[in-house]
């Protein structure tokens, strides 16, 4: 079989689009003023950014394209909703209820505010990664100021119960922050219809630029400005605004909303080919989150092959063409298994062999059959290299995926020769 | 700014090793076999042994683990082979990643991880040869 190049990280970022590309281009040198000038030059930027910007809006269906504030990306947008609404508001409360499986830059934002007064509670998950709604509840108290739910999971795709989450906070009359970093773009997001006052998301995710974010705000949401300078963005995010980028944005935005039915449909279509040939071909393989459907974001699947590693699956992938992501402690700078992974109580063993595959709107059928036979291949190589794979046929060790009641765990068997609990 | 295909996460030598290690396997009744784990990572390494004469004659790995767990254990078992219990007791994991032309130092680990494996093949060895072996 020929080798291909086939990219599937677009969780991680995507390629700018054509049209995008394009229409930033005089935004380097032809109108290269900046918006707050009063002169022709700034004028004309001026435009450019109101239609961008309502191309954005329009994404959302927010209200009104002044309820966005652009910020220099998802990371910038999350720390600004977290950190920014907590200041404005620490006066009626100094308690947080956020979901155990957030993204880092959630996490963190939360994590600092603990060390400045607030308290969290962490609302756990199922094993699908899903919250359920009532937990929320459970979990706010008279000192909520603020409940933070992602749309969609970046790392196993779970879609959250957004809505119904939106109802509970707006009848005790706390603000619901959901970021949308893993969901914009590809799916159909109404920041009315899931009653969020703060939402965030990143147009590199879907096609547009790397360097801008978005927060969504609306009046039911006071946030303080977190990088002070000028009078930019309302007043809310000091900065020169990076115009090139915003405009390559607006027109992600602009053609997402107009393809969407299609690139969910054709990339949804990708991920049940691809799911379905993994999965007949490969033996004990777990897929994380929930099966694709109703339930799952249509690009991405996050799977666990046992008795290997996913570095070691990663870079064969990588030298076959294939580009994926992982969640394996071995590709973390720190060592540590997802924390997505360690809140679905995924087994350790599963953890360590984690792969993340998201697919885009330009993979083919193609691209997906060729991915199916060159894992297996690869699936077949590492586990003839393992020590876990021969100990599991000799009955030494038993799978978690489907047990067959010789041996022990792998976990207990990882403990017994290393000589401590792993993770 | 090289084409993609041409940027590797290690070195050639430790992707060397990766895509086509040596000695992969088991020893065929082996007089010494270590198996250890990393609690830092989760990490398996196997290294079995044949030894005659004083001498590793033949060293095999398996491998639970990222690349460079791989790379590591397919270099010591290459290193190994032909020198004394002695030497091999002073084997150090330095040896591994100069010889790998350098790990990145998040992975230092994983040649620390083939030093105990050998070492504990060899223990594994001495405890057979003091054990007399039941008639």
């Amino acid at each position: 079989m020929e080798k291909r190049a086939v990219y599937l990280d677009h969780q991680t970022t995507t390629p700018v689009l054509e049209e995008a590309l394009q229409a930033m281009i005089p935004y380097f040198r032809e109108a290269y003023g900046s918006p707050s000038s009063l002169h022709r030059y700034g004028l004309q930027v001026r435009e450019g950014l109101k239609e961008a910007k309502e191309k954005l809006a329009a994404l959302i269906n927010a209200e009104s394209w002044e309820d966005l504030i652009i910020t220099s990306g998802g990371t910038e947008s999350s720390n600004l909703a977290i950190k920014g609404f907590a200041d404005a508001n620490h006066r009626k409360g100094n308690h947080l209820v956020v979901s155990a499986i957030e993204h880092p830059s959630v996490m963190n934002s939360i994590e600092y505010l603990t060390k400045h007064g607030f308290e969290v509670t962490y609302v756990p998950v199922d094993s699908v990664g899903r919250i359920n709604p009532e937990d929320v509840r459970a979990a706010i108290t008279d000192k909520t100021i603020l409940v933070c739910v992602h749309l969609v999971n970046h790392d196993i795709g779970t879609i959250q119960p957004v809505k119904e989450i939106g109802k509970i906070t707006a009848e005790k009359g706390i603000v619901l922050y959901c970021d949308a970093l893993a969901a914009a773009g590809w799916m159909p997001i109404d920041v009315r219809d899931l009653g969020v006052q703060l939402l965030s998301f990143s147009p590199h995710r879907f096609y547009g630029p790397k360097g801008i974010g978005v927060l969504y705000r609306n009046r039911k949401a006071r946030v303080t400005s977190h990088i002070h300078g000028g009078v930019q963005e309302g007043g809310r995010r000091a900065g020169t605004e990076n115009v090139p980028a915003i405009i390559g944005a607006g027109v992600a935005a602009e053609v997402a909303v107009k393809e969407m039915a299609q690139r969910v449909e054709h990339v949804a279509m990708l991920q049940k080919r691809l799911y379905d040939g993994l999965w007949k071909h490969i033996t004990y393989i777990k897929l994380n989150g929930p099966e694709p459907g109703p339930l799952r974001i249509c690009n991405t699947l996050n799977l666990s092959t046992e008795f290997i590693e996913g570095e070691g699956q990663l870079l064969l992938l990588d030298y076959q063409g294939i580009a994926v992501a992982s969640g394996s402690s071995c590709v973390s700078k720190s060592l540590k298994v997802s924390h997505v992974l360690s809140a679905i109580h995924l087994d350790h063993a599963l953890a360590q062999g984690n792969i993340i595959m998201s697919l885009g709107k330009d993979n083919t059928v193609e691209d997906v059959d060729y991915v199916i036979e060159t894992f297996q291949k690869i699936v077949d190589k590492l586990r003839n290299m393992s020590p876990m794979w021969k100990e599991f046929e000799e009955g030494v060790i038993d799978s978690v995926v489907t047990p067959t009641g010789k041996g022990k765990s792998f976990t207990q068997h990882a403990a017994d020769i290393s000589g401590k609990p792993v993770h | 700014m090289k084409e993609t295909k041409e940027y590797t996460l290690y070195n050639d030598t430790v992707m060397d090793h990766f895509l086509n290690p040596r000695n992969m396997g088991d020893v065929q009744e082996a007089d010494g076999v270590g198996e250890v784990g990393a609690a830092a990572c989760g990490d398996i390494m196997k290294i079995s042994l044949k030894i005659r004469d004083g001498k590793i004659e033949d060293a095999r790995f398996k491998t639970f683990g990222c690349g460079s767990a791989i790379a590591s254990s397919s270099m010591a078992t290459e290193l190994i082979k032909g020198r004394t219990l002695e030497e091999a007791k002073n084997f150090s994991n330095q040896e591994v990643v100069d010889a790998l032309g350098g790990l990145p130092p998040v992975k230092i680990h994983c040649s620390v991880l083939a030093e105990e494996a050998l070492k504990a093949a060899i223990e594994d060895y001495e405890a057979k040869q003091a054990k007399p072996v039941a008639a």
